[in-house]
């Protein structure tokens, strides 16, 4: 019966979710742009294959994958498991936190590449691009800046310092890349810093810092809790520049020794 | 029939390559790091089936509804010809999708309990729910604003990392004068934002105006809506939290 209330939760959650957008597609279609929606009922189907699978996804990921993943958030930032039976007295340096840092990559990583939203701007970006932007390129290359992002979040977490100087020197360094990328690449790498985190990255995440910044002592979770979904989004729209500057660069050489061989 | 059940096959396959690492990852930290057994093996593995199910199903739907709607109605907005309503259309998609958006509802209740323990506004219940209600709507208003003024953008066909580049000096300027409490929740809601049904929309959207109006190059000009609606509830937020 507990598992029934689950699914009707996921469900009214989801349909909470699509119905604002129907209402506003369909009410412009109708009201202002007055015209019949082309292929009215595969649409619909589309729509409902987006429903149901919203509510399995979500559902299978609060039966399977979240309590798994958040326990561990805790276990792992948790000072017994860190010192083992070792000295009570022993105070935590951040060289301590060795498997949250490389947790805290790897959730970062593989849950971005399980994200809907991604896989979606992926598929989008490939067709715009004739296909010179590759689905797989594009998420693994945000799943490394998500990696690098929540890492580099749990390391502000453990050491204390300010949210704000991390985001400033990333904005730095994003305007910096801006300027030497190729013109092409870069509103989609401004979009990927706000698809990947959606809602399979973000319970875990979240999770992550909160776990983290109530067990190290002197972090409060609600000043410091905070902060890991920033570095999330930011660190992706580094990460697929570089993987633009770094394709562009490989196509070069390879079409300059094609050349010199002739 | 077989060509379809190939098919679905095909993309269930996909579905699980896109789901191994997550799986792996969990599996590793529990047996080789924390030594402990797998907990209630049936539900994970039943939990996963489902999750792969969704996943497949999700992405046929989005090529099958999502997409082809969104491309339709830029389409359509593109041939009427009325920057009146595309824009009111913008800001009805941008608004509507983010206001009843759940993890956001998670964050301003949290960004109120912030709130309540920094003093900053009464311990009340009343005070509360006000303070989330009230950082949810700017969230939206946010929201709102940045799908209009990213379309305007492709109208004109400005080039996105200008705008992008204001709204980061306005973060810069706003963080030193905004309470401190509320600068974390303020840069984690530009992520929190955009969720999994309103980003394909925005960006078939973005791509079909590109695509419809003359001089526009869809990978240019169609990208970066998402960008915009993640950055400027930072600096509505941290406004909110300077206000009140």
């Amino acid at each position: 019966m507990e598992s029934l209330d689950g699914y009707l939760d996921a469900i009214l959650g989801t349909v909470r979710d699509v119905l604002p957008i129907a209402i506003i597609l369909f009410g412009f279609q109708i009201f202002v742009l007055r015209r019949a929606v082309p292929n009215l009922k595969r649409v619909l189907v589309g729509f409902l294959y987006v429903l149901i699978g919203m509510v399995l996804f979500l559902e299978g990921l609060e039966q399977a994958l979240f309590p798994l993943g958040r326990l561990m958030a805790t276990q792992l930032t948790d000072p017994v498991f860190i010192l083992g039976d070792a000295a009570v007295d022993h105070v935590l340096a951040w060289t301590d936190y060795g498997w949250v840092y490389l947790f805290a990559a790897l959730i970062g990583f593989s849950t971005t590449i399980a994200e809907p939203s991604l896989i979606a701007v992926a598929i989008k970006a490939r067709e715009v691009s004739g296909g010179s932007v590759g689905i797989w390129g594009l998420r693994v290359a945000v799943a490394i800046g998500v990696a690098v992002g929540v890492m580099l979040g749990t390391f502000r977490i453990v050491t204390g310092t300010p949210l704000h100087y991390y985001i400033i020197a990333g904005y730095i360094i994003v305007i910096i890349q801006t300027a030497f990328a190729p013109r092409i690449i870069v509103p989609l790498a401004y979009d990927s810093g706000g698809v990947t985190t959606s809602t399979v990255t973000v319970p875990l995440v979240t999770a992550l810092g909160l776990g983290l910044a109530s067990s190290v002592p002197g972090r409060s979770p609600i000043l410091d809790g905070f902060g890991l979904i920033a570095f999330a989004s930011l660190f992706p729209i580094m990460s697929v520049m570089v993987y633009a500057q770094l394709s562009e660069w490989y196509t070069r050489r390879r079409h300059d020794r094609g050349t010199g061989n002739e | 029939m077989w060509k379809q059940l190939a098919a679905f096959w095909r993309a269930l396959r996909g579905s699980i390559r896109d789901l191994a690492p997550i799986i792996l990852v969990i599996g590793f930290f529990q047996l080789v790091v924390l030594r402990q057994p797998v907990p209630d093996l049936t539900g994970l593995l039943t939990g996963t089936l489902l999750v792969v199910l969704g996943l497949t199903l999700f992405v046929r739907g989005l090529e099958l509804g999502l997409f082809p709607i969104g491309e339709t109605m830029a389409f359509s907005f593109a041939r009427k010809g009325s920057l009146f309503w595309l824009l009111v259309f913008a800001f009805a998609l941008g608004f509507g999708t983010t206001v009843a958006e759940p993890a956001l509802i998670a964050v301003a209740d949290e960004a109120a309990s912030v709130a309540a323990e920094a003093r900053v506004i009464d311990t009340s219940e009343s005070a509360h729910n006000a303070y989330a209600l009230g950082l949810r709507l700017t969230v939206a208003l946010s929201v709102g604003v940045a799908i209009v003024l990213g379309v305007f953008r492709i109208i004109k066909g400005w080039p996105v990392h200008y705008l992008i580049m204001v709204g980061y000096l306005g973060v810069v300027v706003m963080t030193p004068l905004a309470p401190k409490e509320i600068i974390g929740i303020a840069y984690d809601s530009g992520g929190v934002t955009t969720s999994t049904i309103t980003v394909p929309l925005v960006t078939a959207l973005g791509v079909g105006l590109a695509m419809s109006i003359e001089g526009r190059n869809p990978m240019v000009d169609g990208f970066g809506l998402i960008a915009f609606a993640s950055l400027t509830p930072i600096i509505f937020v941290l406004g909110y939290g300077m206000l009140f």
